[in-house]
């Protein structure tokens, strides 16, 4: 019997199609006749999901006049045709009637924007870079990337900032995602990426998934996790909230917030006290397990048991199913990356794997998952404070002189590194950065403690955004540059997996509407640096990539647009043509330090930034919806996807005594604002979570606390202490917060008048039965 | 048994909408989601549980049985058509006699619109939408054979039990893996109500 008849991905590979064209139709995926397409010119463009780090592939569906106008599931290997709601619903916001067409300026925040050419524009800006730097300094001005951007564009916001701008202040919105696993495996295993792809998974005896709510923030990743499971795998899952994926584990450890080194720890002791270390492993790879050991050995059972509220047998449960499995893998995420220590928690679930002999083998490894489309792909080549193309670093003298040489300038002009992008916040409220460009990104609903980024924001003299909704942070620019979507532009990204995937263009970009490519280049040549920025496309920027990054660790050398389209995705490094890629790392027992050995890491618990009092007794924790991407600027503008989730809830278990649907007052030392209440066993009785996609007066990130950590400079989304309290009256819980701009859900009308949802929040919606 | 269909897990559901997303593109109703996604314990759980048209078999179909204007067409291979347009006079006699929930009426349009199983696309062989994009095979779309060859040993219900009436159905529904094929009351999976076995 055949896939196609088992309702399964069709045997064959539809990536081959080169974009607009059928092929793939001929060569059996979808019979050629049964488009109304074929009359009416219907193509279809294979491309990925612009969204999360799973990077689903996709055909965009576009009509005879060259507009997208639908999606088709597609065959890829990542996700055999699977999609979740924000895929599916991507498209609209191609064509969607709120994008920007035409650059906005004003002088000054209290004057409302006037549509102005793009020469008036970027004449404004350039004068505006040159006075501040002129003024106070290159390194006043600053540049904030993105994670959703192409590799491509990325590389080149890196570029522009160093040698354009001259400036050290670069950084991107990853940092507020997965920088904790990257400099924790950075550390460990001397490369910074997950160690095997997600097909490993299948091949897992067991899985361990710890802060990840895998089914609502990476949901295609949950048929891997369910296939092992078919194959007789067990599922354990570490998180305070039961998920979606934890209703099904085998072992759901519900542990407190801002624990999991502590519980990590916990469990390498009772691998040790149980005999499951793999010495044999750990003497021919690793440095460093003494010491390791030596830290463990205070965290027995029952000592973590009370620090993480959980049950001592718990723990040690954990350590016979991991340890004792054949090959077992762990998966992580913002859950246990978004914390002061984020860091030291990835180091404590490395040093579980590599005690158990779990690395470098089909279904053993470790991963950490991307939570943006291009999260991996956006630091790997210089968009990070410090960091160089190729993921070299700006501290190391051969490192800055081989860049120097590929870009053409003088070592003494590379500006050394800058700081994080909170940090850079904290630089504009007193005052040391006093310009900023902003691409792509969205700080005044993702960055933590609002009050302070807006006041940050608010200081600096001068902000450009570029963007193709007026974001709530473009709502604050004196000037907004008008870009393409995904689906307009040709590139590259890196998903979780580390596989390079290649992104296709479906349409042309609404009249009045540039690349970031052009618009960066554009603002070089301005700047006097025409000669360093000549990329007439993304193709051209890729190709300086793959140099860039030869001989490196991250090295794209033998990855190019066309084998990409030919294999339908290469992990890297991949260092010439004719090399397959490296889709599992360290099966040949060496690792990307110059011993070759895994450097495990000792790692002490400490108790998160913000402390518990009688005032605040509760856990506050943050985390994503699966209508939602990050901090909605995009989503929260699809008609489906608004009346999926219109609107954030507070999270709270029955015992705090509250009823579905109650307006709750929830209060940090930051601040306090009112949501519904959804009311769920699925929650520890200490803890509360809101997610995080709206903006102020409802954002979650109203609360959240601006700690980071020290050596990834992520900030602690997952813990703060909180109090929850009944308000007085429904209508104190806000009507949902409109996007600046916002004019029209293209696809269904939603109604958003009422103050409260009916019955249930929303999200969890009621039945659409009629 | 019964041939290639949607079989439903609900242990497997996520609620992430994913399918009733997907069946908004379907071309034959765009812009209109045919499924249901039912949260069965709201104020104690986050659980979801989807309802796609049961294709009724035994007796032929509730909805078609009734409709006045018989523009319901039951095709020989059991798919339960949504409505024909050129007859349907939107009186909702099928949305009352569905004992699923599953029919709806476009007041405006006055018409039915219901799930046809993607009969565009299961024609050709092809999943029907909301099972082709489940990212978690909550909604699985083939034979019992292949359903069993990726998740051994998986049982299914395909008859439902309404009072005294008992209906079969073309589609299915996984039911506990120690629990034997079994008629199971309401068109929910349960097995045991307040501890007592209602099979
Ligand atoms: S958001 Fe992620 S899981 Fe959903 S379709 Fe896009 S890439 Fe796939
Ligand atoms: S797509 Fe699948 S997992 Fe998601 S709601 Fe529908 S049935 Fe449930």
């Amino acid at each position: 019997m055949t896939h196609a008849q088992a309702g399964q991905p069709l045997p064959l590979d539809p990536s081959v199609a080169p974009p607009g064209t059928r092929n793939f139709r001929d060569a059996g995926g979808i019979p050629a006749d049964r488009w109304h397409a074929d009359q009416n010119g219907e193509t279809l463009v294979p491309t990925h999901c612009c969204f999360c780090g799973v990077q689903c592939g996709m055909y965009l569906r576009v009509d005879h006049a060259g507009k997208v106008f639908g999606v088709e599931p597609r065959n890829h290997d990542i996700n055999r045709m699977r999609l979740c709601p924000k895929g599916i619903n991507a498209y609209q916001q191609v064509n969607h009637p709120d994008r920007l067409t035409s650059p906005l300026m004003r002088r000054n925040r209290d004057e409302p924007f006037r549509e102005v050419s793009w020469e008036e524009a970027l004449d404004f800006t350039v004068s505006e870079i040159r006075r501040i730097q002129g003024e106070y300094g290159n390194d006043a001005f600053g540049l904030l990337g993105g994670a959703s951007l192409f590799s491509e564009k990325t590389y080149l916001v890196g570029k522009f900032a160093r040698v354009a701008l001259k400036t050290k202040h670069v950084d991107y919105n990853g940092r507020l995602c997965m920088v904790s696993a990257a400099g924790a495996n950075k550390l460990a295993f001397g490369i910074d990426r997950a160690g095997n792809p997600f097909s490993d998974i299948l091949l897992s005896d067991c899985l361990l998934i710890a802060g990840s709510n895998v089914g609502e923030c990476f949901p295609v990743m949950t048929q891997y996790l369910w296939g092992a499971r078919d194959r007789g795998a067990t599922l354990i899952v570490v998180d305070p909230r039961e998920t979606p994926i934890a209703r099904t584990a085998d072992l759901h450890v519900a542990l407190k917030p801002g624990t999991d080194s502590a519980f990590f720890n916990s469990v390498l002791h009772a691998v040790v006290a149980e005999g499951l270390t793999d010495e044999a492993y750990l003497a021919a790879h690793a440095t460093g397990w003494e010491d390791v050991r030596k830290t463990v050995a205070a965290y027995p059972p029952a000592r973590a048991a009370e620090i993480c509220g959980v049950p001592e047998e718990q723990i040690v449960q954990v350590a016979r199913m991991f340890a004792g499995a054949d090959k077992a893998m762990a998966w992580h995420a913002r859950g246990v990356e978004h914390h002061s220590q984020g860091v030291e928690n990835c180091l404590s679930i490395i040093n579980l794997c590599v005690a158990a002999g779990h690395i470098g083998r089909p279904g053993a490894g470790y991963g950490t998952i991307t939570g943006q489309g291009n999260g991996q792909g956006g630091r790997e080549h210089g968009q990070k404070s410090d960091l160089l193309p190729g993921g070299r670093s700006i501290s190391n003298p051969e490192h800055r002189r081989q860049i120097c040489e590929i870009w053409g300038i003088d070592e003494a002009d590379l500006p050394a590194a800058g700081t994080s992008m909170m940090e850079m916040v904290w630089q504009m409220q007193r005052r040391e950065i006093r310009g900023l460009i902003g691409i792509c990104n969205n700080p005044f609903v993702s960055l933590p403690n609002y009050a302070t980024v807006k006041d940050g924001y608010d200081t600096a003299e001068f902000h450009a955004q570029f963007d193709f909704f007026l974001s709530e942070t473009a709502a604050n620019a004196h000037v907004v540059f008008p870009v393409t979507v995904w689906a307009e532009d040709e590139g590259v990204m890196a998903n979780a997996e580390a596989r390079v995937v290649k992104h296709n263009k479906a349409q042309e970009p609404p009249a009045g509407v540039r690349t970031d490519t052009w618009v960066i280049c554009e603002l070089a040549r301005r700047l006097g640096a025409a000669d360093k920025f000549d990329f007439p496309d993304s193709r051209s920027v890729f190709e300086e990539l793959r140099l860039a990054s030869a001989g490196t660790v991250n090295d794209y050398y033998g990855i190019t647009y066309e084998r990409l389209e030919e294999t339908g995705g290469i992990a890297w490094p991949c260092p010439d043509t004719e090399h397959p890629g490296t889709p599992r790392l360290f099966e040949n027992g060496r690792t990307y330090h110059p011993d070759g050995k895994i450097h495990m890491q000792v790692v002490e618990w400490h108790p998160p930034m913000d402390p518990y009092t009688e005032e605040y007794p509760l856990s506050l924790t943050t985390g994503r919806t699966v209508a939602h991407f990050l901090s909605g600027n995009q989503t929260r503008r699809l008609g489906a996807l608004v009346e999926q989730t219109p609107r954030p809830w507070v999270e709270v278990h029955p015992s705090l005594g509250f009823r579905n649907g109650d307006p709750v007052r929830v209060v940090t030392r930051r601040g306090s604002e009112v949501l519904p209440a959804l009311v769920t066993e699925a929650i520890r009785p200490d803890t509360v979570f809101i997610p995080y996609h709206w903006p102020a007066p409802t954002a979650a990130n109203v609360l959240t606390i601006d700690a980071l950590d020290p050596r990834s400079k992520i900030p602690e989304y997952k813990v703060c202490a909180a109090r929850v309290e009944p308000a007085e009256r429904i209508d104190e819980v806000p009507a949902p917060p409109t996007a600046p701009g916002q004019v029209a859900y293209p696809e269904t009308q939603v109604s958003r008048a009422d103050p409260l949802p009916p019955t249930a929040p929303q999200g969890r919606g009621t039945s659409e039965r009629s | 048994m019964m041939g290639r269909t949607i079989f439903i897990d609900p242990g497997r559901c996520i609620g992430c909408q994913a399918c009733v997303s997907a069946c908004r593109e379907c071309d034959s109703h765009r812009g209109k989601s045919m499924i249901h996604l039912d949260y069965p314990e709201e104020g104690r759980s986050v659980a979801s549980l989807p309802t796609v048209c049961m294709h009724c078999e035994d007796p032929v179909a509730p909805c078609a049985e009734v409709c006045p204007a018989d523009a319901i067409l039951v095709t020989a291979d059991g798919v339960v058509q949504q409505a024909d347009t050129t007859r349907c006079i939107g009186c909702a006699n099928c949305v009352n006699a569905c004992p699923f929930g599953v029919p709806k009426i476009d007041l405006q349009a006055k018409l039915q619109m219901k799930c046809n199983l993607c009969y565009d696309r299961t024609a050709y062989g092809l999943a029907p939408m909301c099972a082709t994009v489940c990212p978690t095979g909550a909604l699985f779309y083939g034979t019992l054979e292949e359903l069993r060859a990726e998740r051994p040993g998986v049982q299914v219900a395909d008859s439902f039990t309404f009072g005294s009436t008992t209906i079969s159905t073309g589609v299915a529904m996984v039911v506990p893996a120690d629990k034997v094929q079994w008629p199971v009351p309401g068109g929910l999976p349960i097995v045991e109500v307040n501890g007592v076995d209602v099979r």
